[in-house]
């Protein structure tokens, strides 16, 4: 066994949260400079060059990329071999509490969806642990904003809906979440599992760098159909038209139900925030 | 076009933006969302005052980030207007002239627009770092106890801007990409021939 102390955690986490918010991961960077690059209707050509822009200007005066810091969702592959000397959600908490208050970000958590009560800390986090094989421990702060969260959309199609019934469902979640979610958007797909699950998967496509196909070629090809057809929407950047509607798209997949075929799709802006580090 | 304009506002200055067109703002501008709405709405039905003069005002949607030490404010880009639909006719129809934000509105709302000769306003979304640069001063003016969603005062000094929806009902998120998407047609069409 190795042992990590929650300490340590919790000073990870709250560093995590400070960088995440105020870098774009190289992948998003490079995606949003390639976009207005290849851009040549004038509103999306000056509405990406404001994006860059941003980036540059957050880095050097410390502010972060985009006002919603988000709802802290953290992500933990915890080897089987580690051994934590403390409260791991405990610590993951602290983690937030502190990178939050200590990196001026913005406080947007209510303690209850109906009676609404900011919690002033931006806790709780939305911790989700994936054990694994070994002594390792990596943790990713994905800070979600909800403008794009908002326009995410899951859907219990049948399976005679098939691979049609998908791609309508994506695209059709897209161009209805228009102007709203910030395009340039990146696109989380999550396919079969049970109800939740979907929604799981959706989100963990947003995890995978941009550049990173699906390991398995068809996916990796249903990956791209879905991209180029998504760009051909017209929205594009701020929704002001143009051609660059999504930076990126991941679909993650998993077993299901003979009756079922679960899709979901969870929204991300162009500020598709994640960092990693390793324990 | 590229228009210069400073609150208050009045109708006849409005007039003439159309969708797509940049408007650099200045003067003041108050900050409220979703909770904010609410109370001023819940206020006004009351019967009560609304904390600042609506009449020629312009709003922006907007939850800053804490300011750092010794600066004005943290990153303050717009957040979705849609869920503000709900208050902004009655708004407009006291006085309220600019509302800045991002994101579609009702149809309600664009009427309202018309009606009031109105306008609304994009702010660059997700670009927080980039419209702090065009606020100068801000103040509390009231409901502190919302914390990013309290009603700030805010000085600006040409605030970048897009007019998404002009006076005339206009909507830039139907204009705009239906007139890429036909500027792409019309490519595929000259090279063909």
């Amino acid at each position: 066994m190795r042992t990590v102390k929650a300490a340590d955690v919790t000073e990870t986490v709250a560093r995590l949260c400070i960088k995440a918010n105020r870098e774009l991961p190289e992948d998003v960077s490079a995606a949003l400079k390639a976009a207005r690059a290849a851009e040549s209707w004038p509103l999306a050509e000056k509405s990406l060059g404001i994006l860059c822009e941003n980036l540059d200007l957050a880095r050097e005066k410390c502010l972060p990329i985009c006002q919603d810091t988000g709802l802290a969702c953290v992500f933990i592959e915890l080897g089987q071999e580690v051994y934590i000397d403390g409260d791991l959600e405990q610590a993951v908490n602290e983690g937030v509490r502190r990178g939050y208050g200590e990196g001026y970000l913005r406080k947007s958590v209510v303690g209850d969806p109906l009676r609404r009560v900011n919690t002033n800390d931006n806790t709780p986090a939305f911790v989700t642990v994936h054990l694994t094989s070994g002594d390792g421990l990596r943790i990713t702060v994905l800070p979600k904003g909800f403008g794009s969260e908002n326009m995410s959309r899951l859907q219990m199609l049948k399976p005679s809906d098939g691979v049609q019934g998908v791609r309508d469902f994506v695209i059709e979640t897209v161009r209805l979440a228009g102007a709203n979610p910030c395009p340039p958007v990146v696109v989380g797909v999550g396919v079969g599992g049970c109800f939740d699950k979907a929604a799981y998967l959706a989100k963990k496509a947003l995890l995978r760098p941009l550049n990173v196909p699906n390991p398995d070629p068809w996916y990796a090809a249903f990956e791209r159909e879905l991209l180029e057809a998504i760009n051909s929407l017209g929205i594009g950047p701020q929704g002001f038209g143009g051609r660059t509607t999504a930076l990126g798209l991941a679909i993650e997949y998993a077993p299901t139900h003979v009756a079922g075929l679960p899709a979901a799709v969870n929204m991300s802006c162009h500020a598709t925030r994640r960092a990693s580090a390793e324990l | 076009m590229e228009y210069r304009l400073t609150t208050p506002v009045t109708a006849e200055m409005l007039a003439p933006l159309r969708a797509g067109d940049t408007v650099l703002l200045s003067g003041t501008v108050y900050t409220s969302r979703d909770a904010a709405h609410k109370r001023l709405c819940g206020l006004l039905a009351d019967g009560g005052e609304p904390p600042y003069e609506l009449a020629g005002s312009a709003v922006y949607y907007v939850g800053p980030t804490p300011e750092r030490p010794g600066e004005v404010i943290g990153a303050a880009g717009p957040t979705t207007s849609g869920r503000m639909d709900a208050y902004s006719p009655e708004l407009l129809d006291l006085g309220q002239k600019i509302m800045i934000g991002k994101g579609t509105r009702s149809q309600a709302v664009i009427d309202a627009i018309v009606r009031n000769g109105a306008v609304y306003l994009g702010a660059a979304g997700g670009a927080g770092a980039v419209m702090a640069e065009g606020i100068k001063s801000a103040e509390m003016v009231c409901w502190e106890d919302l914390g990013c969603e309290a009603v700030r005062r805010l000085t600006v000094e040409d605030l970048p801007l897009t007019v998404v929806i002009d006076p005339k009902g206009n909507d830039l998120y139907k204009s705009g990409p239906a007139a890429y998407l036909a500027s792409i047609e019309k490519g595929v069409t000259q090279n063909a021939d």
